[in-house]
């Protein structure tokens, strides 16, 4: 008491006490203040240094995947070993293998350099040859079943050149490290420069890239995420098509028209665990329930979007459910009021309010379906697919990868080349993620509304 | 029948056919606690009443019964009978929906909905089927922003959002929005709290011409407006009703002693 008595009086005795005076507890204050500033600021710097140090990291292993090298080559389509019988009966043609094709190569290889006055030295014409990519015989087939009134023209060919050399113009391999690689030898590399020099070599933008199916492990030049981006697309139109009619009837019902107890409780506490469950276990679901019980086949982009329906459905309903809640209730009573139903009130003016919100759910949901790759594992999309699926509907039931599978299966590859390949494929569904989210913002501008 | 007898009957029926809806032992429920009790009142029909009472009392919820807007509410049970035109509103066959194209509702804050001027009236009369030609349509935007004293200040920007208008236009164009539907009840809940005092000057004179068309239940805070407005009053006090009758009787010489207090400011 007489403490009290006595800091009071003590208050009252500092009379005319000046704001300028910063006291003992004012400064305390401040400096708390100011180190949290600090702290915040810190931690947003690490954000932001991290997610630099990623870009540059992918950037500038990926960006190069973008160019690649090509060879400039005048083959003669011989008939006289394509055509036997001389007759270009198609049932014919489809007998020629890579084996009679490689032969034209060497000799077309051969024929250039001649031309040219290159004294290939320490290059025998089976390593000239080598220049060119193992897919090359593979490219000229597809022409000459396509075109066989072509054979015995002599045809210009842009051919893509080997992994190694085409690493050689990127930087990936070296002099050095060509003396060691039972695959390249230097005197290759020094020719590679000439045919440079000489204009028959160049890189060039890699349209390939984005439309050309995988490539065997020999032949990371040729490997494309044509495959990849369709069985990425046909697996988003599938989850878009269910998963947003599906997740906002559910949010519309829980929100607006469930009544209020334990059963609704219960229900909304298993959404909000489905979200958190491990994305793998939706894998072996899919497995178990479509593949095994349901019977769809494997790596099919079906079996891959229905069980990404499962995992974003969770996320559609959360975020639709917060943007049916974020609309006040004003407009229901208004429209209530006025003798809307209960349905005419939400369709006609609670939906238009949180259609941005729920836009915005369902594309983040999408986005992280998109780079899903646990699951995809789980139902055979890792498999190596060649072919191209069928358009949709049948496309839908096709073999097909997945643009993160497609990540995740050319890391586990053992060519260096890879690696630049992997991490193109990385930007590739980053672009891809970034015009999500920027449609996403897009719409969410247009259809916002004040109120 | 004596002569009397006849006449005290006949007095009953006018009383009874001037009656627009009535309240016969009104009780509500939230969950366990009661916030009505036994509540009996009449509306008379082309009147304003006023329900006037202090914060809690009961009177928002019991105007709510009238157009059953505490159906939106979960846990909210409602006992009793409330009438319109004879019929029990509550009755397991009414449409609500029908009900509330016949007893409209304006709320404490004005809220339009975000969309045109246009479109907000004509919302209600386009989902009831009242109006689908273009022709009809403007005939009622304009038939009930006139009447609503609004038509003046708007018709120039019929087509801009509703939202962009002042507060008391706001709150105009909700009550032209209630009008729009030809209710025969307009329920105003405390119409003009988020007004200022010239807007709600406007509301109070257009409330006092659409008695002649309408029947008006009005909830209030203010003594002034109950007095300026209604023609009969209701005092509710913690769920109960205190006492109802004239306006102007009430005013005077009231015969509770809590309505008394409530109204010369000693309580509330």
């Amino acid at each position: 008491m007489t403490e009290i008595t006595a800091d009071h009086s003590a208050g009252a005795g500092t009379t005319g006490r000046s704001l300028l005076n910063v006291g003992e507890r004012t400064r305390k204050r401040n400096a708390a203040e100011k180190r949290f500033r600090m702290m915040g600021l810190a931690a947003v710097a690490i954000g932001i240094f991290a997610l630099v140090g990623l870009m540059a990291s992918i950037l500038s292993n990926g960006l190069s995947s973008f160019n690649q090298t090509y060879i400039a080559l005048d083959v003669y389509l011989d008939p006289a070993k394509l055509d036997k019988n001389g007759n270009r009966a198609p049932e014919d043609l489809q007998k020629i293998t890579t084996f009679t094709i490689q032969p034209l190569i060497k000799t077309a290889v051969q024929d250039m350099l001649d031309k040219r006055g290159f004294a290939a030295e320490g290059v025998n014409p089976n390593e000239a040859a080598a220049l060119i990519s193992g897919e090359a015989p593979a490219e000229l087939r597809r022409f000459i079943l396509a075109n066989p009134d072509q054979i015995g023209e002599t045809i210009s060919f842009d051919l893509l050149a080997s992994g190694r050399i085409d690493g050689y113009f990127k930087g990936r391999v070296t002099m050095e490290s060509a003396a060691l690689d039972r695959n390249i030898s230097p005197e290759q590399l020094v020719l590679a420069d000439r045919l440079k020099e000489a204009g028959i070599l160049d890189l060039r933008f890699n349209w390939a890239f984005f439309t050309a199916p995988d490539a065997s492990d020999t032949r990371p030049e040729a490997a494309g995420l044509g495959v990849a981006i369709l069985g990425s697309a046909y697996m988003m139109m599938i989850v878009l098509a269910l998963s947003l009619p599906i997740g906002v009837a559910a949010s519309i019902y829980l929100e607006e028209f469930a009544p209020q107890n334990r059963w609704t409780d219960l229900i909304e506490v298993n959404i909000a665990n489905l979200a958190a469950v491990p994305s793998i276990v939706f894998g072996i679901l899919g497995l178990a329930l479509f593949i095994n019980f349901v019977g769809l086949p494997q790596s099919a982009p079906i079996v891959g979007a229905l069980v990404l329906t499962l995992m974003t459905l969770p996320t559609i309903i959360i975020a639709t459910r917060a943007a049916l809640k974020a609309v006040p209730p004003s407009i229901r009573d208004a429209a209530l009021g006025i003798g809307a139903s209960k349905m005419q009130a939400i369709f006609h003016h609670v939906l238009p309010l949180a259609a941005p919100g729920i836009l915005t759910g369902a594309i983040i949901g999408l986005a992280q379906a998109l780079g899903e790759t646990a699951p995809l594992l789980l139902i055979g999309m890792v498999a190596f697919v060649r072919e191209y699926p069928a358009a949709p509907p049948e496309g839908f039931f096709d073999p097909a990868a997945a643009l993160p599978v497609q990540v995740y299966n050319w890391t586990q590859r053992g060519d260096p080349a890879f690696i630049e390949r992997a991490s193109g494929a990385i930007i590739v569904l980053l672009i891809f993620l970034l015009v999500m989210n920027a449609i996403a913002i897009l719409l969410r501008r247009r259809f916002e509304r004040r109120w | 029948m004596s002569e009397a007898a006849t006449e005290k009957a006949v007095d009953a029926a006018i009383e009874e056919s001037a009656i627009k809806m009535r309240g016969t032992d009104v009780s509500v429920f939230y969950g366990e606690k009661q916030a009505l009790f036994d509540v009996n009142l009449d509306v008379r029909k082309n009147s304003v009443t006023a329900l006037i009472g202090p914060s809690g009392c009961g009177k928002s919820t019991f105007l709510r019964c009238l157009n059953r807007m505490n159906d939106t509410i979960d846990i909210c049970r409602v006992n009793g009978e409330v009438t319109l035109d004879g019929e029990n509103i509550y009755a397991p066959m009414i449409d609500v929906v029908e009900l509330r194209a016949r007893v409209g509702m304006v709320f404490q804050k004005p809220n339009p909905f975000p969309k045109s001027i246009y479109e907000n009236i004509v919302y209600g009369p386009r989902i009831h089927g009242q109006v689908s030609t273009r022709a009809e349509m403007d005939e009622v935007v304009e038939r009930s922003l006139i009447k609503a004293g609004l038509f003046n200040e708007v018709k120039d920007r019929l087509q801009e959002p509703g939202t962009g208008l002042s507060g008391g236009q706001q709150q105009r164009l909700c009550i032209a929005r209630a009008i729009a539907v030809s209710p025969e009840v307009i329920l105003m809940d405390e119409p003009c709290s988020a007004l200022d005092p010239i807007a709600t000057a406007k509301v109070e004179e257009l409330i006092d011409e659409l008695r002649v068309n309408y029947t008006i239940v009005i909830v209030t805070h203010s003594m002034q407006q109950a007095a300026r407005v209604s023609q009969r009053t209701a005092m509710f006090h913690l769920g109960y009703l205190v006492e109802e009758g004239d306006t102007d009787k009430m005013f005077t010489n009231p015969d509770n002693k809590l309505t008394q207090d409530y109204i010369t400011g000693r309580f509330g």
